[in-house]
């Protein structure tokens, strides 16, 4: 049944992010060009609500489904791990077009070669684990 | 029949995006998709290599059918919801064009680079490789990508989230305005 859902989630995910063209390259190069506001207002709506959803949770202390607490832990603080992740991350997303929710949506939709993009992330992952006792966290 | 192959604009796509990162939050879950590429390299064995993938992968099982919905979402939308093409700014077209990328508005991914022709060019086999390497590395790096930091870290208001969104626009700036000149 819980995979069901998950199933289900997934599958609405899938087809919101090729219909919202966020699965597209030339919609995420228009963003890093400035070119149209719709990557900003999907962040941004979907930011908006996020926001204020997640604070009706939090003032409330809403639980999720068994009365399990929510996962809403916060991140611990650490300016280069994130700034520089984020940097390398951000070269990756504008050169390959794709972030890794809409490399899945790709390969269902039948591009072949997005395989290889998710063959490099899945080895970027594992130099990284590597890694990272040697990098500043 | 076109109402069901338009795209769909933002103020429809955001809400819907907020509401999927709910329903996780409901079930107990979290948005974030990055972290899928850690759970398959520990399936892997690459735990071998590195502590950092020995964990207990089968409590992630959960993330990984969100994956394979992923991809049934993508073939449905492929095959029966979408016609495949994405218009966007002609100015921005136009400095495609000047890259050699000419498939503005006729596809959904420029055929240029992700066309199966196209994987006989080192190059081009480069960028895939190369482009999904620091995708993989830096959202591992990062504790997340676009779903885990720009949604649900920044829905719950999380500084590192905003420093890692702020990463994320740098490296795509200087991707697109110093080596995009220099690859294309």
């Amino acid at each position: 049944m819980k995979t069901l859902v998950y199933l289900i989630i997934g599958t609405f995910f899938g087809i919101v992010m090729y219909k919202s063209e966020a699965a597209s390259w030339f919609r995420i190069y228009e963003m890093f060009e400035f070119g149209s506001f719709h990557m900003y207002g999907i962040i941004g709506s979907a930011l908006a609500l996020g926001v204020i959803g997640t604070q009706i949770i939090k003032r409330n202390n809403l639980k999720a489904v068994g009365g399990k607490e929510m996962e809403l832990k916060p991140k611990a603080m650490s300016i280069p791990r994130y700034l520089i992740g984020g940097i390398l991350f951000g070269l990756g997303w504008a050169l390959a077009g794709a972030c890794p929710g809409p490399m899945y949506v790709l390969a269902g939709a039948g591009f072949g070669s997005i395989l290889i993009v998710i063959f490099g992330a899945l080895l970027g992952t594992f130099v990284y684990g590597i890694l990272k006792s040697k990098l500043p966290h | 029949m076109e109402w069901i192959t338009n795209p769909w604009p933002w103020y429809v796509s955001g809400p819907l995006i907020a509401l999927i990162m709910f329903a996780l939050l409901f079930v107990g879950k979290q948005f974030g998709m990055s972290s899928n590429l850690r759970t398959a390299c520990s399936i892997g064995g690459a735990g071998k290599a590195a502590d950092f993938f020995k964990f207990d992968w089968k409590k992630e099982r959960w993330n990984l059918i969100v994956v394979l919905g992923a991809v049934i979402g993508g073939f449905l939308s492929a095959n029966y919801l979408s016609d495949n093409t994405v218009e966007i700014n002609p100015d921005v077209a136009d400095k495609l064009e000047t890259y050699g990328i000419t498939s503005t508005g006729d596809a959904y991914l420029p055929t240029e680079i992700f066309g199966t022709d196209s994987l006989s060019d080192p190059k081009i086999l480069a960028i895939l490789i190369i482009g999904g390497f620091f995708v993989g590395f830096g959202s591992r790096y990062a504790g997340g990508c676009t779903s885990g930091h720009a949604i649900s870290g920044l829905s719950n208001l999380q500084l590192p989230s905003l420093i890692a969104v702020i990463g994320f626009f740098i490296g795509g700036l200087i991707m697109i305005n110093f080596i995009y000149p220099l690859i294309f």
